[in-house]
């Protein structure tokens, strides 16, 4: 077949088949109608592309708004002896100096603790359990552990570290019962880390004849711990700001001597903000101490929340 | 020839070392210990709440709780009608996904289906950063921002109502609807938006037709899931909602939520040992059978659909 | 019955040429995975001071019985061992015998180099950190030596508390090999050290490999029969989890007993 007669056939075929469609009724396809319905798809897909991004915009313009608002109201009340002073009744003279060192007391507790008994339950799940039904048990115990409202661990840290053992309301009350709410995050999230472990890095170390628990120590937890510290971090910020569960353990605002150990009472950042949120029908100033209190916080959480996105970008896995 | 730091024989001469020996041994037998106690927790949740709720319904009929009529520390017959705890609870909570839902829907199908990797990176830390506000500084947002602002709208609106609280908890759990619902349309295999796409429908069409049906059941989890993070929000309903015992289903007016209960009567006012003290321990087991159900029906539905694929 | 043969055949064979003494002698062993039969009735042994190559198809077994050595296959879910393995006259499977112990004298090296994510210094120590040896002038002596050992020295000797993963394949791969060298093993298993390796990298492996012999026992799997060739004294071949055939590495290579192995070595098949 010459190029000639090629052209003619193909010319044929177009011809036949353009003759085909329009013969029959005209395909659905090509009518007016699906055109101008394909123009309005198109249209409703762009339209609401652009309501969903608002949509998500919408999350930054709340922060941007609450920021906004809680930096305006502490302007002229948040300065040094603000952050270095006693408590005080007279807004003018109040400091929080109280609440940075009760706040830097409860973590003193709640950082071991949540480390020791986290890390040791991942590593448990994750090295030992040879029971399955056991390893399933925990595991789903500590999911559902991670969507108890807050409240109720207040519950309980009043009725067993509070009554029970009798620890009042003492930084080891406060605190061991803010480790228990961090707990799920930091097991969840070794979990993580630990499974990620490559398994040749394992072998390695088996066959140098290190044993299970050397192994674990030198190379296991060495590698995961950026994702340990990770967790680590978010769960201290969550605790950081937890109100709740210290409300229901009965944690005063008015303390007026610094608590020098884990036996003493204490006072908390968001505690002080809650009080005097509740008091600013009492006192209008109240409200700017409040937001003051507020900026304090929001920069340890941010100073946290960065150092774990730093540590995660930091020590990217390598092998 | 070789050079030697005789390792092998200083090896062989320590021997098994008895510290080591006794670590081997000991402390797996920690770490089960450790994971335990996350299970000793649940039960001690468990055995507190209990153990004092069985207090309480020792004096209290369990009919009387169904009642609308609460005024647990009046002073002759006291009275525990748990209703407006239960509306009060539910109304803030549907107000809260009434907010969450669509905006933390929608911003998941922007993030999973639109977004670029570019915009995603910058867009999803600020979620994550919205996700860890602490909910007291929520609360003081509800309360000094939103309610005048509201008032402003509504003249008649309260000082403490149900409304401003109910929208700024749905802000708050934003995040966690979308993200969860993010994590499930991504989890939708890539082949099956091309083979609708292929079709020549838009990107919308495939959205709504393909990978909301297929990841209906991971976006229905999330939903569970916030609604019981709603239910078990406190701080925000303890300030900005007040304390009102009344029944009523207007949200313009001051409610009290199971939560706030709690934290009501532990902040000092029943004594221990009276019937208004263990009553919040009643609250309490009740507000953790509500969470837990709904906890343990969001993982059901989860897990069905990681399952599907 | 094969395998049988070959026992008569290497028996026949140590009368007349003298072997070394065996370090490894391996008798009726046979290893399930599950239900799969991976090794089937293995016995001969391996020598002191000499290297062994283990060769044949992907799938022959030969990976799971380096590892048998130093019972690294007991790491693996639902492995089954039969038979007996005696290293120095003691079996390895006794509960006299301790694994950390067998491992620490019987070194092991990884198809794909993995090194600690640790610096250079702190992989090379690992194994007599392991054991107990903290004095760091005693640790940087055995780094030294080590990676001397492993031709690695004059080339990270500016960079020991880099990170290890900073080193080239090649370089990795001796720095595993150093770690392996610094607890002063008495064997090395090698399996397939050279299969993620570049040509260059690989012939400095070998090049290493031919240093060390004298002063260590080596057990190395390979794919490669050029490698097994150049470099080791005795090949085994293996097929479908037997011991073909296993005999001085020139005999096998110029005039192989069994027709299996010379279609494998003339490249029929695998």
């Amino acid at each position: 077949m010459n190029v000639e007669t090629m052209k003619s056939y193909q010319q044929q075929k177009t011809h036949q088949i353009n003759n085909a469609s329009s013969a029959k009724t005209k395909s659905f396809f090509e009518s007016g109608q699906a055109k101008n319905r394909l123009a309005r798809r198109i249209l409703l897909d762009r339209v609401l592309q652009k309501v969903f991004f608002l949509s998500t915009i919408f999350a930054l313009l709340v922060l941007g708004i609450l920021l906004q608002r809680i930096v305006a109201d502490s302007i002229g009340w948040l300065n040094i002896h603000f952050l270095t002073g006693r408590l005080s009744i007279n807004p003018e003279k109040a400091g929080i100096f109280g609440a940075i060192v009760g706040s830097l007391w409860l973590m003193s507790v709640v950082i071991p603790v949540t480390l020791v008994l986290g890390v040791s339950t991942a590593i448990y799940l994750e090295e030992f359990a040879k029971n399955q039904k056991l390893k399933h048990l925990i595991n789903t115990n500590i999911s559902n552990l991670a969507g108890v409202p807050s409240v109720i661990f207040g519950l309980l840290g009043l009725t067993v570290f509070g009554r029970l053992l009798g620890l009042g309301s003492s930084v080891l009350a406060g605190g061991l019962t803010l480790s228990l709410l961090g707990l799920p995050i930091v097991v969840v999230s070794s979990q993580e880390a630990i499974r990620a472990v490559p398994g040749f890095l394992r072998e390695a170390s088996y066959a140098m004849g290190a044993t299970k628990w050397s192994t674990i120590r030198r190379v296991v937890v060495p590698t995961a711990l950026p994702g340990i510290l990770t967790g680590a971090i978010l769960a201290v910020s969550r605790t950081i700001g937890e109100t709740a569960p210290l409300v229901v353990l009965g944690i005063p605002t008015l303390i007026l001597k610094y608590p020098q150990g884990i036996m003493d009472d204490f006072t908390t950042l968001p505690i002080q903000i809650y009080y005097w949120t509740l008091d600013t029908v009492l006192t209008r100033e109240y409200a700017n101490l409040a937001a003051a209190t507020i900026v304090v916080l929001m920069v340890v959480l941010l100073t946290l929340n960065a150092s774990a996105i730093i540590i995660r970008n930091k020590f990217q896995r390598r092998y | 020839m070789k050079r030697s730091a005789n390792v092998r024989e200083i090896i062989q001469n320590k021997g098994i070392n008895r510290k080591t020996q006794w670590l081997e041994k000991g402390m797996p037998v920690f770490f089960v210990v450790a994971a335990l106690i996350s299970i000793l927790t649940t039960l001690g949740i468990v055995l507190t709440l209990v153990v004092d709720a069985s207090k309480f319904f020792a004096v209290v009929p369990l009919r009387e709780i169904f009642s609308t009529n609460l005024a647990p520390l009046r002073a002759e017959n006291p009275a525990f009608g748990f209703l407006p705890l239960l509306t009060g609870t539910l109304i803030t909570s549907l107000i809260a996904m009434v907010v969450a839902v669509p905006v933390g829907l929608t911003a998941a199908i922007y993030l999973s289906e639109y977004a670029s990797a570019r915009k995603k990176k910058w867009l999803k830390p600020i979620m994550e950063l919205l996700a860890g506000v602490p909910t007291i500084v929520y609360g003081f947002f509800a309360y000094s921002f939103v309610t005048p602002l509201l008032m402003n709208l509504i003249p008649s609106l309260n000082a403490k109502n149900a409304l401003s609280p109910g929208i700024v908890m749905g802000i708050m759990i934003i995040p966690m609807v979308s993200s969860l619902s993010e994590d499930a349309m991504e989890s939708v295999p890539h082949v099956m938006r091309e083979g609708s796409l292929a079709l020549g429908t838009t990107r919308l069409e495939t959205t709504l037709f393909v990978v909301i049906p297929s990841a209906i059941s991971g976006i229905v989890a999330s939903f569970i899931l916030a609604i019981s993070r709603a239910i078990g929000e406190t701080m925000i309903v303890v300030i900005a909602s007040g304390s009102s015992k009344n029944m009523t289903f207007d949200v313009t007016q001051s409610m009290q939520t199971m939560t706030a209960y709690i934290v009501e009567f532990t902040s000092g006012d029943a004594g221990s040992g009276t019937v208004g003290y263990y009553s919040l321990y009643a609250v309490g087991l009740l507000l953790f059978l509500f969470t837990l159900a709904m906890n343990l029906f969001a993982q059901h539905i989860a897990r069905k659909y990681r399952e599907e694929y | 019955m094969k395998t049988n043969g070959v026992i008569t055949l290497n028996q026949e064979y140590k009368k007349q040429h003298q072997w070394k003494k065996p370090i490894y002698q391996v008798s009726q062993l046979n290893l399930w995975y599950s239900d799969f039969l991976a090794l089937k009735d293995l016995s001969f042994d391996i020598h002191e001071k000499e290297v062994t190559a283990i060769i044949g198809p992907s799938g022959c077994g030969k990976s799971t019985f380096i590892k048998t050595l130093n019972r690294m296959v007991e790491l693996i879910a639902n492995v089954k061992i039969d038979g007996e393995i005696l290293y120095h006259d003691k079996n390895i499977f006794d509960d006299a015998m301790k694994v950390e112990t067998l491992r620490t004298q019987v070194g092991m090296v990884f198809q794909k180099p993995n090194p600690f994510p640790k610096s250079v210094f702190e992989n090379v120590v690992y194994g007599p950190r392991v054991h107990g040896i903290n004095d760091k002038k005693k640790l940087m002596e055995i780094a030294e030596i080590s990676l001397t050992n492993a031709a690695l020295w004059d080339e990270v000797k500016d960079r020991l508390h880099k990170n290890a993963y900073d080193l080239s394949g090649g370089q990795q791969q001796r720095l595993c090999i150093a770690r392996s060298l610094a607890t002063e093993p008495d064997v090395l298993l090698m399996d397939e050290p050279t299969s993620a390796l570049d040509p260059i990298a690989t012939y400095k492996i070998e090049e290493l490999i031919e240093q060390i012999k004298k002063d260590y026992t080596i057990v190395i799997v390979t794919h490669s029969m050029q490698q097994a060739s150049r470099i080791s004294d005795k090949t085994a071949f293996f097929l479908m989890g037997e011991l073909i055939e296993y005999d001085k590495t020139e005999k096998i290579f110029s005039s192989p007993a069994d027709q299996r192995t010379e279609d494998y070595i003339t490249g029929r098949f695998g």
